[in-house]
């Protein structure tokens, strides 16, 4: 007794063919054990779910950041503000120590380190973002990528709001990329999309794992000191190739350097790519084996 | 077996549902020993020698339109655990859940909602879970404000409600959705006496609209009241699935001291 019972219910090939308009609206959950191809369906149909949902993960997403501030006086101001507190003082000491321009270095620093801000925080937030919603999750139905979005929002959200400062410190020292600055938009584009990957992969590990946000959490500290962020990767003048294997280093390049009136190589778009792609199929990979068994894990 | 009388019908369609929970984490050693002791047929390694929880064990039934099912049995019977399994949270390790109609489960006693934000925001929130219209969400506010009779506390936080009023939100957000799918947990019989008889009316209108209702509680008095079906749980497995006048005389017989305390205190925990 098992599938042929509904033949006349569940015609062969999609379930979803039904003769009517509103029939076919009619929601249908039939869950089971599944193949690898019906898993990667299943993950696609997951995708397309929270893409419909993006009310919901825009609300969220935005609800984190206003939460977190709620009662204080600057609100969720008090990210711009610290952030530029932490350029100032970087950039003055790092300009006193090393004897640097200041009005080439803060531009550039206060820039490296809102965009690393947001990669960290992807990151880190990533490898927390299922469990983080365990009651969400143990609640109800829903896609799982959708928490994946809400840290993504959550921390565009915060990259917003940091961005402020860049501004100001370009204006004040009379920076200004030109049109080279729309080649960070293929860039940001492509981070975007890094990030979803990056936020299923990890947070599933999370999940399952419950050691690995610290370790990632000490492994980005880590990278921060040894990707280019607060120096220049032209000051690495032996053992560049090895440079090339931190998977920031190219990332953070092809959307820093057009914002700096810069050109980004196409060796580093390459590098981004490949990145990118490696990442897309560790991820998928990982997720459509086991997107079935979160809710068990959590 | 003719499952769905049509196809727009809503129903539900439960083959040979097992739920395993792997136990990864917590001390697994310290588990293992006191596993060791209970010596319960319900804990195995799999083939990859991982400790395992079967929560459910080869459930099979259906519903149709009108149908009220109630869930019985002792604590850790699996009940819970099957009405997330109903609501798609659990994907069946073996066998399959179909359930057709739009489904709404009432099983935390927060339900998602998030304390920090007031009424009118989790309102909000709620309806844009079920993918609702900014237009839609706005009719709902009204309707719950009408049924939860929160007053100037809608625009409160959620933290500062009485558990009762917490369950009325709670309440009229899930029901006002109009599922046509209700999976429902204890929890929500929290509610006073008057809160009841207005949540009876309430969850009637639903069921006379043909829809199904499923849920899990230790209250028999309610199940006698409400419920068409009664699934007895054991152990993950369905003991006895009948009328409540055939099935809950036989559960009382079996475990006379269930009435009462769980259910109450459940509700004051949450």
């Amino acid at each position: 007794m098992s599938r042929r019972v509904f033949p006349s219910l569940f015609p062969e090939g999609s379930p979803m063919t039904a003769p009517s308009a509103a029939v076919a609206a009619e929601p249908l959950l039939d869950l089971q054990p599944e193949d690898r191809r019906a898993r990667l369906r299943h993950v696609l149909r997951d995708l397309g779910e929270t893409g419909r949902l993006w009310r919901l993960c825009w609300t969220l997403g935005w609800l984190d950041v206003k939460l977190r501030y709620r009662g204080s006086v600057l609100g969720p101001f008090w990210l711009t503000a610290s952030t530029a507190v932490m350029v100032g003082a970087m950039s003055l000491l790092y300009t006193t120590l090393f004897r640097i321009d200041l009005r080439t270095y803060m531009p550039f620093l206060s820039l490296s380190l809102v965009l690393w801000g947001f990669i960290g925080g992807v990151v880190n937030e990533g490898a927390t973002c299922f469990t983080a919603a365990e009651g969400m999750i143990r609640s109800m139905r829903l896609p799982f990528a959708l928490h994946a979005a809400r840290c993504i929002i959550r921390n565009i959200l915060v990259l917003l709001h940091n961005v402020v400062v860049v501004v100001v410190v370009f204006a004040i020292f009379r920076v200004w990329p030109g049109h080279q600055a729309l080649w960070a938009l293929p860039g940001a584009a492509l981070w975007l999309l890094d990030a979803v990957a990056a936020c299923l992969l990890l947070g599933t590990l999370g999940a399952r794992y419950r050691d690995i946000p610290p370790i990632i959490a000490s492994l980005m500290q880590i990278f921060f000191f040894i990707s280019p962020i607060i120096w220049r990767p032209e000051l690495i003048t032996r053992g560049h190739a090895w440079l090339q294997l931190n998977p920031f280093y190219a990332l953070i390049e092809i959307v820093r350097r057009p914002l700096l009136g810069e050109q980004a190589s196409a060796h580093l778009w390459r590098l981004s790519v490949y990145d990118s792609v490696l990442l897309w199929t560790a991820a998928l990979l990982l997720f459509m084996r086991v997107r079935a068994r979160l809710a068990y894990w959590i | 077996m003719d499952a769905f009388p049509s196809r727009s019908d809503a129903g539900v369609v439960v083959q040979d549902l097992h739920v395993t929970f792997p136990l990864y984490h917590g001390s697994a050693r310290t588990l293992r020993r006191t596993l060791a002791k209970v010596a319960s047929s319900r804990f195995e390694q799999d083939q990859q020698q991982r400790m395992v929880v079967q929560a459910l064990r080869g459930v099979s039934f259906s519903l149709r339109p009108g149908d009220r099912l109630g869930l019985v049995g002792g604590n850790g019977a699996g009940k819970t655990t099957l009405l997330r399994a109903l609501a798609g949270i659990y994907e069946p390790v073996a066998g399959r859940v179909i359930v057709r109609g739009e489904i709404n489960a009432l099983l935390d006693t927060n339900l998602g909602m998030n304390s920090e934000l007031t009424g009118r925001e989790n309102i909000a929130l709620r309806g844009l879970h079920a993918g609702l219209t900014p237009r839609r969400i706005r009719a709902i506010e009204d309707d719950v404000q009408d049924f939860a009779d929160l007053g100037s506390f809608l625009d409160m936080p959620v933290r500062t409600y009485s558990s009762g009023m917490v369950v009325r939100l709670g309440f009229a957000l899930a029901t006002s959705v109009r599922p046509r799918v209700l999976l429902m947990d204890e929890w929500f019989l929290a509610g006073d006496t008057n809160f009841m008889m207005k949540a009876q009316n309430r969850l009637e209108q639903l069921v006379r609209q043909a829809e199904i209702l499923v849920i899990s509680t230790h209250q028999l008095d309610v199940v006698a009241a409400w419920c068409t079906q009664v699934l007895w749980m054991d152990g993950g497995t369905i003991r006895l699935q009948g009328t409540p006048e055939d099935v809950l005389p036989a559960y009382l017989a079996d475990e006379p001291a269930v009435e009462g305390d769980p259910a109450r205190d459940k509700a004051e925990a949450g």
